[in-house]
């Protein structure tokens, strides 16, 4: 089938407080698409709504939280008008997610072996024994060495590198077209988040893998990515091809937060930081949710929330600077 | 003369088996270090867990007393100091924590937070106090209504802000700034690791910085050690360690670390393997299991930390003298 993986257009996410009076908009208006095999990276700070964007992708929204508007595609089928029993046969089938702690994402009462064939049982009815047999090899593929043993062992027994790994196992056990990653190595050592990224980059070759990683860390996306958006305050502020987005950044947020970062190759460099901090996602600014901490900022961005523009090749920017360029 | 200075700094952390805390070995956290820190100069620790960077910090801090070996401050022994001596130590040597949200009393307001160091420690009046806190909260960028309010009024970076200037409150020669900006959000890191360089060339501040984000470390320190398994494994000039690290730890670690740019192109080395246990740790090198230039005799020498071209570097390829 033509057409994207995943494709989503205009999904707003809000939180609803219980009497229903406070709206909390953690998602507005998104809109991406990520093809097959490819690597997107959603980078945004803390409240940006960048969690809220890929618990949107698997309809996991936590209670009070829904979906109000957009489309949601993955594979040429409509997402949102599954019922929940069709969405547990896509969730860890179809689409697998990993998450930052691996020890919050494990059973501690439960072998290893047990919780990455649980997957295969559940979805391809597979018996105990040709799971376990999938496992051990599910365990091989992501480097663990002695399988044999490694699966009557539990969650415990293991480092946080490679309980992150059986964690890896258990997301492509059922060969899912699409992994999306949260924050995946945030709580590990840096030479454990080398070996654990190129493990994901091995895997996505192996498998034709499309990922998502869901990050505050530019240097993951530059590692890793293909496309990347930026979101801010629950919008894609920019989005584009990686390289074409560190080259010329067109956002002001996007430029700020690059030339924020301290770099290896030019340690003297004053940083340059962004004054002020990110917006409560419960009350944000009028106009551009950026405008307070812009340097750049026009009269209409206190009041007028900017469009998409398309600033280059599959290149957009929601900035009124970049007003005058066709709308995305 | 350097204003710290560790001299074969060791602390072990006996453990005990069972219920009778029969002797079980012991975590050999931080083994026969030696550095010096320079007034006004940073000295950036980098290394993964459990390599005793925190543990370092915490003999600095005196929260912890070494097994062997000795700290000396503008070059008195520390471990001899008494009394008075020991309170003038105490005020010259302050920390700033990872978290904020932790490192703040939630009942006291921010005056009292920064104001807690000088009632302990000094006699001032109240009007004294009162306008050392106002001073306190310029210089980190505060406005001097917050002295009133409560650290939840208050955001990550912001309270951040209040934790340095309690550490300023006693003027101190030394900071421990132990993963200061890695509780924050990206965009608020710059602001902070700006203030402390500000802060360190207006007041001579001397700083223990330790993170696991290298271009980090390597962008506030003068001196970069590098610890594993509680050794220092290479120590020198921080832009010349940053650029051509030497040790093959050393050389591992830069590699890690995530390009600024999709096009830098670092050779990309992969270590096999975890960091070992420090309770048994292997004998040699320390690093030699997981080494990509293993040779024998790294299996059964301890190398010994050698000059070699304005830098030392633990290891057998750099022979003393090379």
């Amino acid at each position: 089938m033509g057409g994207p993986l995943l494709e989503l257009v205009g999904l707003s996410t809000h939180y609803v407080s219980a009497r229903g009076t406070r709206v909390t908009r953690a998602v507005e208006d998104v809109s991406l698409t990520l093809e097959a095999g490819q690597t997107l990276g959603i980078v945004g700070e803390s409240g940006s709504g960048k969690t809220t964007l890929a618990l949107s992708i698997l309809r996991l929204l936590p209670p009070g939280a829904r979906i109000v508007s957009g489309q949601l595609r993955f594979d040429g089928e409509d997402l949102l008008t599954k019922s929940p029993r069709e969405m547990r046969h896509i969730r860890g089938k179809r689409i697998a997610m990993i998450l930052q702690d691996p020890m919050a994402s494990l059973n501690p009462l439960f072998t290893i072996g047990d919780q990455v064939s649980e997957p295969i049982r559940v979805h391809e009815h597979a018996s105990r024994r040709s799971a376990w047999d999938r496992a051990r090899n599910l365990l091989k593929s992501v480097r663990i060495a002695a399988p044999e043993r490694r699966v009557r062992e539990y969650p415990h027994e293991m480092s946080g590198g490679m309980r992150q790994r059986v964690v890896g196992a258990i997301a492509i056990s059922c060969e899912p077209r699409l992994l999306i990653a949260d924050e995946p190595t945030t709580s590990l050592d840096v030479t454990i988040q080398a070996q654990y990224l190129k493990l994901l980059r091995d895997l996505q070759r192996e498998h034709g893998l499309a990922l998502i990683f869901i990050t505050h860390n530019l240097g993951i996306v530059a590692r890793m990515c293909d496309t990347v958006a930026v979101m801010y305050a629950g919008r894609i502020v920019e989005s584009g091809p990686v390289r074409q987005i560190f080259d010329a950044p067109a956002h002001p947020y996007t430029r700020a937060l690059l030339e924020s970062i301290p770099r290896l190759t030019e340690v003297d460099a004053r940083l340059t930081a962004i004054d002020g901090q990110p917006p409560d996602p419960a009350a944000l600014p009028e106009g551009c949710a950026f405008h307070p901490r812009c340097l750049k900022a026009l009269d209409r961005c206190r009041v007028q929330a900017p469009p998409r523009f398309s600033v280059g090749a599959q290149h957009t920017a929601a900035c009124w600077l970049s007003e005058g360029a066709p709308l995305a | 003369m350097p204003l710290l200075e560790a001299r074969n700094l060791t602390k072990y952390f006996p453990m005990k088996r069972g219920l009778f805390g029969g002797d079980a070995g012991a975590v050999r956290a931080v083994d026969d270090i030696s550095f010096a820190i320079e007034p006004g100069q940073t000295l950036g620790v980098v290394g993964e867990s459990g390599c005793g960077k925190t543990t370092t910090a915490k003999l600095i801090l005196r929260l912890e007393t070494p097994t062997a070996g000795e700290i000396r401050f503008d070059g008195r022994v520390l471990a001899e100091l008494d009394g008075g001596a020991l309170r003038a130590y105490r005020r010259s040597v302050q920390a700033v924590f990872q978290d904020p949200f932790a490192s703040l009393d939630p009942r006291m307001r921010v005056g009292e937070i920064i104001a807690e160091p000088l009632v302990t420690n000094e006699r001032l009046p109240k009007e004294a106090v009162q306008k050392r806190i106002g001073h306190l909260l310029d210089v980190v960028g505060l406005p001097s209504r917050s002295a009133s309010l409560f650290p939840h009024e208050f955001s990550g970076g912001q309270r951040q802000r209040i934790a340095i200037a309690r550490a300023l409150a006693l003027s101190p020669r030394i900071v421990v700034l132990d993963e200061p900006v890695s509780a924050l959000d990206v965009s608020i890191r710059a602001q902070i690791l700006n203030l402390l360089r500000d802060l360190q060339r207006e007041l001579g501040l001397a700083y223990l910085f330790i993170a696991h984000d290298l271009a980090a470390v390597a962008h506030m320190s003068h001196v970069i050690a590098v610890m594993y398994l509680g050794k220092i494994v290479e120590i020198g000039e921080a832009r010349s360690i940053a650029q051509d690290p030497r040790h093959p730890y050393t050389k591992a670690l830069f590699s890690a670390a995530l390009p600024s740019h999709p096009d830098e192109r670092r050779e990309e080395i992969i270590l096999p393997g975890e960091v070992p246990s420090p309770v048994n740790p292997p004998a040699g090198c320390r690093f030699h299991p997981r080494c990509p230039s293993v040779m024998d005799r790294c299996h059964t020498d301890i190398p010994g930390l050698e000059a070699s071209n304005g830098r030392r570097v633990a290891c057998h390829l750099y022979p003393a003298g090379s």
